[in-house]
């Protein structure tokens, strides 16, 4: 009797605890589950942002000579998945920006004609020598790349 | 201070911040605590055939499997010409594509058996007498719509298996005078399966069936509320204090998500062990892949037309095969105005024995269909 007296003290005082454990157990494992469901469908529905992720991923683009704009006009291609810009200008230099407008990324335009980088969207204006902000919203400079010239193409390169 | 302001405050103005308060604040405008009182008051038999209550619930988990991984295979599935190429892209190219892709055949399988599991069960346990045979009637028309689902869906992925079991699924209906003009015109699209007819299937699959079938589905789940699980006529003859009942929630609930679980671990292990297979692209010139057969599900039919065909020769064959599958239709959906309660004892047991009758015949075509082969 004596041990059946022990029993129900110590299920007194060890039920909650014992309750709470069993618990956290059931939620660590409901945690697991949910992760192990979860998972593969995150995957499965992220695949398009992971391959072009791994396609931005690259360091340099090379742009055939008869693909080149003429001096004082501008070509557009992607340097991976992004829109970028080479710039030839009438005295002769090279400058590539990324395309992408700072303030709330729409594609920018180049007008020779005004002599600028203009983003219609919401009049950002750039630079087109050093890609700076001019006038408008965008926050800061397009980012500048970094252009060698050989006579077969034109390699753009991360600066 | 008027009760309807959020966060609720107490006479002075004060927030409420002791506990409760936003599940009172919920609750007065949601009438949570009346569902919950529901569920609390509501009571399921407890008897040796109650495992056979879990198989609603269980072709309910599948359906929402279904719902859940064909919304995620519609992200990358494309209908018409490039159908083959959308799921050869989910299979191999997509990560996880196959999971999910595989999880939605095997639920499909899964469920088609979990209907009739629970269809059976309820002939068997006579739940179609009264007051439920309008459960009973929109559970036919449910199980013909999962059958349709099954025949549509089988079509998309495009390979040389969907395209001949459609080619072939199509032609039997045709066969009736007057509906081949109509099968042609409406279903196929035409007068052989092409992009027109899988562009069709899926509106059918995707879009159609599943608009009829929810609000008939939330229906037959409302009187499954309204009747509570039926007793069967044994249990019944039982005196009230011989029997066993347990309260809905939580004890039966918890049962009831425990066979979710069960199932859900089914579908996953067979999706992950015994991933679906894509055959070659649909190629109308080449012959149909041998050993043709179509899924289990219409392997009785298939087999019943096959028989009758080689016993009553040509177009009469044909049509003696479909009657007795309609008349076999027509049965079940008569049953509950036929044995309509307990105190018909005569036709209770003819309802029993010929239901039986439809099961066996079931189970015996099925396995000739195969063993045929």
């Amino acid at each position: 009797m004596p041990d059946s007296v022990a029993l129900n003290d110590s299920s007194g005082a060890g039920e909650p605890r014992r309750r709470d454990l069993l618990q956290i157990g059931m939620g660590a494992v409901a945690a697991c589950y949910a992760g192990a469901l979860g998972f593969p469908v995150y995957r499965y529905l992220a695949t398009p942002a992971i391959r072009s992720r791994l396609e931005g991923e690259i360091s340099s683009v090379a742009i055939p000579q008869k693909s080149l704009p003429e001096a004082g006009a501008a070509t557009m291609f992607l340097f991976g998945t992004r829109p970028t810009m080479l710039i030839h200008h009438q005295d002769g230099a090279w400058v590539a920006f990324d395309a992408v407008c700072t303030h709330l990324g729409c594609t920018v335009g180049f007008e020779p004609q005004n002599q600028r980088i203009f983003c219609p969207c919401h009049g950002g204006t750039y630079d087109m020598k050093t890609g700076e902000v001019v006038a408008g919203p965008p926050p800061k400079g397009l980012n500048v790349y970094r252009v060698e010239v050989s006579d077969e193409h034109v390699i753009v390169s991360r600066a | 201070m008027s009760t309807s302001s959020f966060p609720e405050r107490d006479a002075q103005g004060r927030v409420c911040t002791e506990r409760g308060g936003i599940s009172r604040w919920a609750d007065e405008r949601l009438g949570i605590s009346t569902l919950v009182d529901l569920a609390r008051h509501k009571r399921v038999p407890q008897h040796k055939h109650s495992f056979w209550y879990y198989w609603g619930g269980i072709s309910l988990l599948f359906f929402i499997v279904q719902l859940f991984t064909g919304i995620l295979l519609l992200v990358y599935y494309r209908p018409g010409k490039e159908a083959f190429e959308s799921v050869r892209q989910i299979t191999y190219d997509v990560d996880f594509g196959w999971l999910i892709r595989s999880a939605h055949s095997w639920s499909a399988n899964l469920m088609v058996f979990a209907v009739f599991v629970h269809l059976f069960s309820v002939l068997f346990m006579k739940a179609y007498r009264k007051p439920r045979e309008f459960g009973w009637w929109s559970g036919l028309m449910l199980l013909g719509m999962v059958m349709l689902f099954g025949f549509s869906g089988y079509l998309l992925p495009m390979d040389q298996l969907a395209y001949f079991a459609t080619k072939v699924g199509l032609q039997i209906p045709s066969m009736i005078p007057g509906l081949s003009q109509l099968v042609n015109d409406l279903v196929r699209g035409g007068s052989q399966v092409g992009e027109a007819t899988v562009q069709r299937f899926f509106a059918l699959h995707a879009v159609i069936l599943p608009l009829l079938f929810l609000p008939l589905l939330s229906f037959h789940l409302y009187l499954v509320q309204r009747h509570g699980n039926a007793l069967p006529p044994g249990e019944a003859a039982r005196p009230e204090s011989d029997r066993r009942i347990i309260p809905f929630f939580p004890n039966f609930l918890a049962q009831d998500l425990a066979m979710w679980l069960i199932a859900l671990n089914v579908v996953t292990i067979l999706a992950t062990l015994y991933p679906w297979d894509l055959g070659k692209p649909a190629d109308p010139l080449s012959p149909a892949p041998v050993g043709i057969h179509p899924e289990w599900y219409f392997m009785s039919q298939f087999q019943l037309l096959k028989v009758v065909g080689a016993l009553i020769p040509g177009f009469a064959g044909e049509i003696a095969g479909m009657t007795l599958f309609g008349a076999a239709t027509v049965f079940l959906a008569i049953i509950p105005l036929f044995d309509p309660d307990s105190s018909f004892g005569q036709r209770a047991r003819l309802t029993s024995w010929l239901g039986a009758a439809i099961l066996g015949g079931m189970i015996v075509l099925t396995i000739w269909g195969y063993a045929a082969l």
